[in-house]
């Protein structure tokens, strides 16, 4: 009886305990985005979102780091998923178990522990410099998929390994060849799971200012780019330069740059969400 | 243009019925299979009659799946995987290298041991073996789709439903279902790995009762756990034991006068 009173004390200060963690940290990114908000909403306009940067913090927009990161995003996705992707499958469906394929496997996860810096430095000696891309788009959307890839080829590879094996078994017992299974059968089931590993990439990359540091991504750009060979601008490069100035009406524009950067992440990760919930429901 | 098509179409018909009516002749020679370093099966020589139902028994582990799956080459996937000896289909040996592995298996249909319809619609489902074909004759799609769920004793119960997902059905529906998708491919050959052991006792009948139609058309092996199933479906029965082929004769024979003691112990219960 006394066991049986012991226990169930523990489970309920366990329970408490739980639920304090859980709020801890929804709690201090609750007081992050107020502060953020309070300080940075009223710089939000119009004529904030379309006005080039400039010297003077009262007229500075950030025109020119939203479509900077809108067109390094699209670039990144273009570049990474199919590679991705595509390197997740072979892995998984092709590859044969061997000595070579498990440290492959085991880099690849390792890959997606590197500090981004280090693919900043990769990206300026490969695509800066001896692909001779300069600071350009290019080379920033290149390198950001480099530095997403091991986290999309993970991804890819636990979606289709919870993919159950007797779907497989019945369509190749039905006359599929490997690749008709995989595109009949394995992707669309899988693609709940391939998504969310897009999703996570994305957010991440999409906050990257170091790697991009790197290879020249520019604080101050007065036009947009025309072509993927045109410097740039980020919303992260934006802010990280307003915050090291010294006038406060850059720190408030960071801010508002600041909200607009996590309204695009929260947009871009419900499209996905959205997507990946309709999909899932046609499945059932 | 009208008229050619029709006279196309009744070809096509014709043409399925020749090839329906006869179960294929399936031979094993000396057959012997590894897993890594642990022998599978130890040699074992089998013919199966066109046109009849045989059964597999024995205790887990006995091999009689890993026979049947090579039928098919399903076994192909498996890691480790090594094979020995000769596996004839109407003569014609299926392990040799030119062997086209996907024509093979739709001359070979099976059913699984648990329904594992594709998280599609009823439709899709019957009509998958179908579209991989490159078919694409909605009609021609229509109607094999029409006939196979008819054949699996399915189509009254689903025929207003067909867009609905597979996965809403009962477990005995959707095992119906999976023979029907394995049925739309026209095999000649109908391997069922356990095909009832998830269903309860009514659905078991029915697939039981749906096996004995079949027969007619199809060659058909069923592995399967319960003696009384084999009893009472199965023209010749084959009892596995540790991978070796201990007693292959008529059902009946096997099951009142049987040579062996092994087999004897087996079916009275005494072991396994």
């Amino acid at each position: 009886m006394n066991n049986h009173k012991k226990n169930k004390y523990i489970d309920q200060s366990f329970k408490v305990l739980g639920i304090l963690f859980t709020m801890l940290g929804i709690f201090i990114l609750g007081v992050l985005i107020y502060n953020i908000v309070i300080a940075g909403f009223t710089r939000i306009n119009w004529d904030f979102l379309t006005s080039l940067p400039s010297r003077k913090p009262e007229r500075a927009g950030i025109y020119t780091a939203i479509i900077g990161t809108l067109d390094l995003m699209l670039l990144t996705v273009l570049f990474a998923i199919p590679i991705g992707v595509g390197a997740g499958i072979y892995l998984e469906e092709y590859a044969k178990k061997s000595k070579f394929s498990s440290i492959l496997e085991i880099n690849i996860s390792n890959l997606a522990g590197v500090p981004s810096i280090i693919y900043g430095l990769l990206g300026l000696g490969i695509f800066v410099r001896f692909f001779g891309f300069g600071g350009s788009i290019l080379s920033g959307s290149l390198t950001l998929s480099l530095l997403i890839l091991p986290i999309i080829i993970v991804a890819t590879r636990e979606a289709i390994k919870a993919v159950p094996h007797s779907l497989k078994e019945a369509s190749y017992g039905l006359g599929a060849s490997k690749w008709q299974t995989i595109k009949n059968v394995v992707l669309p089931s899988s693609f709940g799971g391939i998504l969310t590993g897009i999703i996570l990439s994305l957010s991440r990359a999409i906050g990257e200012t170091a790697p991009l540091i790197v290879v020249g991504a520019m604080a101050y750009v007065p036009f947009v780019p025309h072509s993927i060979f045109d410097t740039y601008s980020v919303l992260p490069m934006q802010i990280f330069s307003w915050t090291t100035r010294p006038q406060q009406g850059f720190a408030i524009a960071a801010a508002g740059a600041i909200i607009v950067l996590l309204i695009i992440t929260f947009v871009m990760n419900g499209i996905a969400v959205y997507f990946r919930n309709k999909w899932q429901k046609r499945l059932k | 243009m009208e008229k050619t098509k029709n006279i196309k179409l009744e070809k096509d018909s014709m043409k399925d019925e020749t090839t329906l009516s006869n179960g294929s002749r399936i031979e094993a020679k000396d057959v012997k299979v590894w897993y890594d370093d642990f022998m599978a099966i130890k040699g074992i020589d089998m013919v199966i009659k066109p046109n009849t139902i045989t059964a597999f028994i024995g205790p887990s582990g006995c091999g009689k799946s890993t026979f049947l799956r090579l039928f098919n080459r399903m076994n192909d996937y498996v890691e480790g995987f090594k094979m020995e000896g000769k596996i004839k289909i109407n003569g014609d040996s299926i392990y040799k290298k030119k062997v086209n592995v996907e024509q093979l298996r739709k001359e070979i249909g099976m059913v699984f041991q648990k329904p594992n319809p594709f998280p599609k619609s009823i439709f899709e489902n019957v009509a998958y073996g179908l579209k991989i074909q490159g078919i694409k004759d909605k009609k021609l799609i229509d109607e094999r789709v029409e006939k196979a769920l008819r054949q699996a004793d399915l189509w009254e119960e689903v025929k207003d439903n067909l867009k609905k997902s597979a996965l809403a059905l009962s477990g005995g529906q959707q095992q119906r279902l999976c023979i029907a998708r394995t049925l739309a491919v026209q095999p000649s050959i109908l391997l069922m790995d356990e095909p009832t052991s998830a269903l309860d006792p009514i659905s078991t009948a029915k697939i039981e009762e749906l096996i004995h139609h079949l027969k007619e058309e199809y060659t058909i092996i069923i592995v399967t756990h319960n003696m009384q199933q084999a009893s009472r479906i199965s023209d010749y029965t084959a009892f596995f034991y540790l991978g070796e082929l201990i007693e292959y004769d008529k059902t009946r024979k096997i099951f009142t006068n049987p040579e062996k003691k092994q087999t004897e112990n087996y079916i009275t219960g005494r072991f396994g």
